[in-house]
């Protein structure tokens, strides 16, 4: 499989969800230039974390206009999965393919540090590996995480199965303590969490994988596949 | 013209004699703008005109150093074809009269002087130190100052994608009118990517990259080499700005640049700007730099020549390109969205020439300022010393309270508050981070990992300069032990007073000097570094504080904590009980916040056995034979020993022990070279410390949740850990967070 990793003014885990996928999870892995009016042959896109644009304006809003945001709305439109993590979520919410928007920590602080996350649906392509209800140790490492949207917004991602995971110590104030969501297609995952910084037993966890091998499996055609073991 | 007057020239902050030695080296009067060029190369922060001739006793070479002192940073060689580039610097001014912008600016120098070399920075520790925050006349004022340095750093790495991964953080009074803003980067590339800052190549183009040129940051230089005063409150326009996106598309275009391999040369424009990066890659070259200011991108109108050499504006690089490939090199700042412009050419002749619209407005050698600067032998005499020998006898009331008031202290709770500010993450390399003994980065595509650490301790110097600097040598070399690394080679960042007072002057020398002879002993030489003087404020100065930041390599491994693991594992002592008399216990934690004063002298040094103390823990830790790893510091064993029981399974320790120390010395006395462990294998930890002849006691075992501590027959500590670990965790919020925080009380 094969995953692309835009890269935007300002990115700065592209490196990181490019490792993750092409060295803990042994797939193929490319960057794709933010001007790039196409995706190439990805099979999925990766969204990194950051500052695009240096989180002018608000996080996310000038990145939505870029030349490959068109490109990824089709590729969305088609089926194709999208992975947006912490900026790459941002982005997304900007770009109108999520919904909701992700506004300053409760705290006012960036926060980092690792906390657990429950996974609240496997009925999607990036979930589907991981137990119903299993606990996630995954980092976060945001100024702006805090996950807000209408009461109508909210009631209609439950009813509709559409949280995908949800903060079990919830430091930002997200709204129903939300890390993260799908979009309608269920082709779509934002979450404010790093699974890429997840993907390593050097780094204290591999619970991140989990995410990124069930998007690999999902392609690959075996739900069930193992968890590929990581290296260095 | 302005005509220079001596008021102009006491203006630039030079004196009569180092004006008639611009008269010589010139052989007339300088213009206006030579004169600023002048002040900003020779003033202390740039030229080290008070420091230089005594840098020289500290060691600057091994087999490992590549690059030592007087490039933008030390380069040292790890093994496969991997090197490391790392400094520290200051910003203690800009710190002061702007703390968001000034911390952050900080962050921004460091890392530029990081990547201009080539490399890419992958690693930022900060030594932070702030007046108190429970003083009722100050502590509102330094809360405000803590939070601004500590958003900045955040700002400015987290944006720029660089890990914050560790340092430390003190509060004194010493410090109230003068925090300190220490920033360590460390970078990483292979041996066939060190790019220097040299002008070579007659001919060949001249490039400013980056962001324009505006009129922030004129005489930041100056400034940072004068005592503060009431009007330095009225400097804060020469505190720049940052913008870590700026820097990040700046960093991403430089290293793509230097892929082309049409770039000579390369340096950032950090103090003095446009000045000192044409006069010291001329001058490190021997050529000569010519430049036009009407070429350089401005963002204000109507700028001098004067305002466009001496801006300290941020995010800006100056480059030499080879002459027919700058389109190359133009293209790739042209994807990267940053302004490149030729704005003049190296010549051969040795002479900083700038011109404004063709004329020329200023022509001075680059060596004259580069490497004529006055050197001052400045006079010395004893070191200031305040403090009294004798201090009071020392009887606890009770120890448990004096353990929980020890690690609520400023200086010994935990740090959280302000490290999950930081993201110390990013990259994905980060094995240990804020909290571990020592930062531990992997280096991908390598079996390498490098440890890191930054250690100062203004209090033991200013008891003894000479002994307090050795102390801190060796702690910052224990603590990259702890984790396992060898310590190869350091930075040093130098924060004193006024150096024209003899006996602060003093201070700095016996701390080089005893600097000098713990880097020498431990083989970690000094590859650069920064000298920040004149930090008094209203005439009271600083303790003086010299930090180090030492680097270690090690194989890549998981990491072993400070923290116990497991409980029923048995816990060693290396090292023994330690000694301490009533002059050595004067200048402990204990002293400081329990007995309200501190006295005496630091604790004593024994650099063979700290040394072999070393050999030992490394060992032990690099063949897993413990589960756990902690250097009994500041605070003592009582603190220490806590500290190992707040992990997230709140692992305790149940301690017998038997030493003819007093109570209050045994658990809180600072001798140094001791280090506590927990394990399975309590032989291979006898064994090692047998072999290299050093002290190793079984003082007990983990057990869950408690903490108990005797002596012989009497009990001296028996708490929950959670009781002491929510002291120690939740502190520093308290502190930050409480307007009428009670001062705490003198016994």
């Amino acid at each position: 499989m094969k995953f692309g990793v835009v890269v935007f003014p300002g990115s700065n885990c592209d490196h990181d969800a490019w490792y993750a996928v092409s060295q803990n999870l042994q797939q193929q892995a490319e960057f794709i230039w933010h001007d790039s009016p196409s995706l190439g042959d990805v099979d999925a896109v990766i969204l990194p974390g950051g500052f695009s644009y240096g989180d002018y304006l608000r996080c996310g809003a000038i990145a939505k206009f870029s030349p490959v945001m068109s490109a990824i709305k089709k590729f969305v439109a088609g089926g194709g999965p999208v992975l947006g993590v912490c900026n790459g979520f941002q982005v997304l919410v900007e770009a109108g393919l999520l919904p909701g928007a992700l506004v300053r920590n409760a705290g006012l602080k960036f926060i980092c540090r690792t906390g657990p996350v429950r996974v609240e649906t496997t009925d999607s392509i990036f979930t589907h590996q991981a137990e119903n209800g299993q606990i996630l140790q995954l980092p976060i490492a945001h100024g702006e995480g805090c996950y807000i949207a209408d009461q109508e917004t909210l009631d209609r991602l439950e009813r509709e199965d559409r949280v995908a995971l949800r903060y079990l110590d919830n430091r930002n104030g997200s709204m129903r303590d939300i890390a993260g969501i799908l979009n309608e297609g269920r082709n779509v995952l934002g979450m404010m969490p790093h699974p890429e910084r997840a993907a390593d037993p050097l780094m204290g966890g591999t619970d991140g994988l989990v995410i990124l091998s069930s998007l690999a499996g999902a392609y690959a055609g075996h739900a069930a596949s193992h968890s590929p073991a990581s290296k260095i | 013209m302005s005509t220079i007057t001596p008021d102009v020239i006491a203006a630039h902050q030079l004196t009569q004699s180092e004006y008639d030695k611009i008269l010589r080296l010139l052989g007339r009067e300088p213009t206006f703008t030579e004169l600023g060029i002048f002040s900003v190369m020779w003033s202390e922060h740039c030229s080290y005109k008070s420091s230089r001739i005594h840098l020289k006793k500290l060691p600057t070479q091994s087999k490992r150093v590549l690059q030592g002192p007087g490039e933008n940073a030390g380069i040292i060689d790890i093994g496969d074809g991997v090197a490391i580039a790392f400094k520290i610097e200051s910003h203690n001014h800009p710190s002061f009269i702007e703390p968001f912008q000034g911390a952050a600016t900080g962050v921004g120098g460091i890392l530029r002087d990081i990547f201009t070399m080539g490399a890419r920075p992958i690693a930022v520790m900060d030594a932070l130190r702030f007046g108190r925050l429970d003083d009722p006349r100050t502590g509102d004022r330094n809360r405000r100052i803590v939070d601004g340095v500590v958003s900045g750093i955040a700002h400015y790495g987290n944006c720029f994608g660089v890990p914050t991964v560790g340092g430390e953080c003190v509060f004194d009074e010493s410090y109230d009118g003068n925090p300190l803003v220490n920033v360590f980067a460390l970078g990483v590339f292979r041996h066939d990517e060190i790019f220097y800052g040299k002008a070579t190549g007659v001919g060949n183009p001249v490039i400013y990259v980056g962001a324009k040129t505006g009129r922030d940051g004129i005489h930041g230089a100056s400034m940072a080499s004068a005592e503060f005063t009431e009007a330095s409150k009225q400097k804060r326009p020469n505190v720049q700005v940052g913008d870590p996106f700026m820097e990040k598309l700046l960093l991403e275009a430089c290293l793509e640049a230097m892929k082309t391999g049409a770039i000579v040369g390369i340096q950032d424009m950090g103090a003095a700007g446009l000045t000192s990066s044409s006069c010291e890659m001329g001058s490190r070259a021997g050529t000569g730099v010519e430049i036009d200011m009407q070429f350089v991108p401005q963002r204000e109108t109507g700028m001098t020549p004067y305002e466009i050499m001496l801006s300290e504006s941020q995010e800006r690089m100056l480059l030499v390109a080879e002459r027919g490939r700058e389109d190359e090199v133009l293209r790739v700042f042209g994807k990267w969205g940053l302004d490149a412009v030729a704005i003049g050419e190296v010549k051969d002749d040795g002479m900083l020439r700038v011109k404004d619209r063709g004329k020329v407005v200023a022509e001075i050698s680059n060596r004259a300022l580069a490497d004529e600067a006055p050197v001052y032998n400045r006079p010395y005499t004893k070191p200031l010393r305040t403090a009294p020998l004798h201090g009071p006898d020392v009887h606890s009331g009770d120890l448990l309270a004096d353990l929980k008031r020890l690690l609520a202290s400023g200086d010994l709770c935990s740090k959280r508050w302000i490290w999950e500010q930081y993201d110390h993450q990013v990259r994905t390399n980060t094995v240990a981070g804020p909290g571990a003994e020592a930062a531990v980065i992997r280096i991908k595509g390598t079996p390498t990992s490098v440890a890191m650490a930054l250690d100062g301790n203004g209090r033991y110097c200013a008891l003894d300069p000479r002994e307090g600097t050795k102390l801190i040598v060796a702690e910052c070399c224990r603590n990259l032990s702890v984790v396992g690394a060898d310590p190869v080679a350091a930075t040093n960042n130098l924060n004193f007073g006024n150096p024209e007072r003899p006996e602060i002057m003093a201070q700095l020398v016996e701390s080089i000097e005893g600097m000098a002879d713990a880097c020498r002993f431990f083989e970690t030489p000094i590859t650069g570094g920064n000298v920040s003087l004149y930090n008094e404020t209203l005439g009271v100065p600083i303790h003086p504080t010299p930090v180090v930041g030492i680097v270690g390599t090690m194989p890549t491994a998981e990491p072993i904590g400070i923290e116990f693991k497991n409980d029923g594992r048995d816990v060693i002592l290396l090292g023994g009980y330690g000694a301490s008399d009533t002059e050595q216990f004067g200048s402990s934690q204990y002293a400081n916040v329990i007995a309200g004063c501190v006295w005496g002298t630091p604790p004593k040094l024994d650099m063979n056995y700290e040394k072999r103390v070393q050999t030992t823990i490394r060992e032990l830790v690099r063949a897993r034979a413990v589960e756990s790893a902690h250097d009994v510091g500041e605070g003592g064993l009582a603190v220490a020993l806590a500290e190992c029981c707040f992990g997230r399974d709140e692992i305790g320790v149940e301690a017998r022990m038997n030493s003819a120390l007093s109570k209050e010395f045994l658990l809180f006395h600072e001798g140094p070279s001791r280090v506590i462990v927990s394990t399975g294998n309590p032989e291979a930890v006898f064994e090692a410390a047998r072999k290299n002849s050093v002290e190793a006691i079984r003082i007990g075992a983990t057990l869950k949740s408690r903490m108990a501590v005797s002596n012989q027959t009497e009990t001296l500590l028996d708490c929950a850990v959670q009781e002491l670990k929510d002291v120690w965790e939740n502190s520093l919020e308290h502190l930050l967070h409480s307007p009428h925080h009670t001062p705490v009380s003198v016994e």
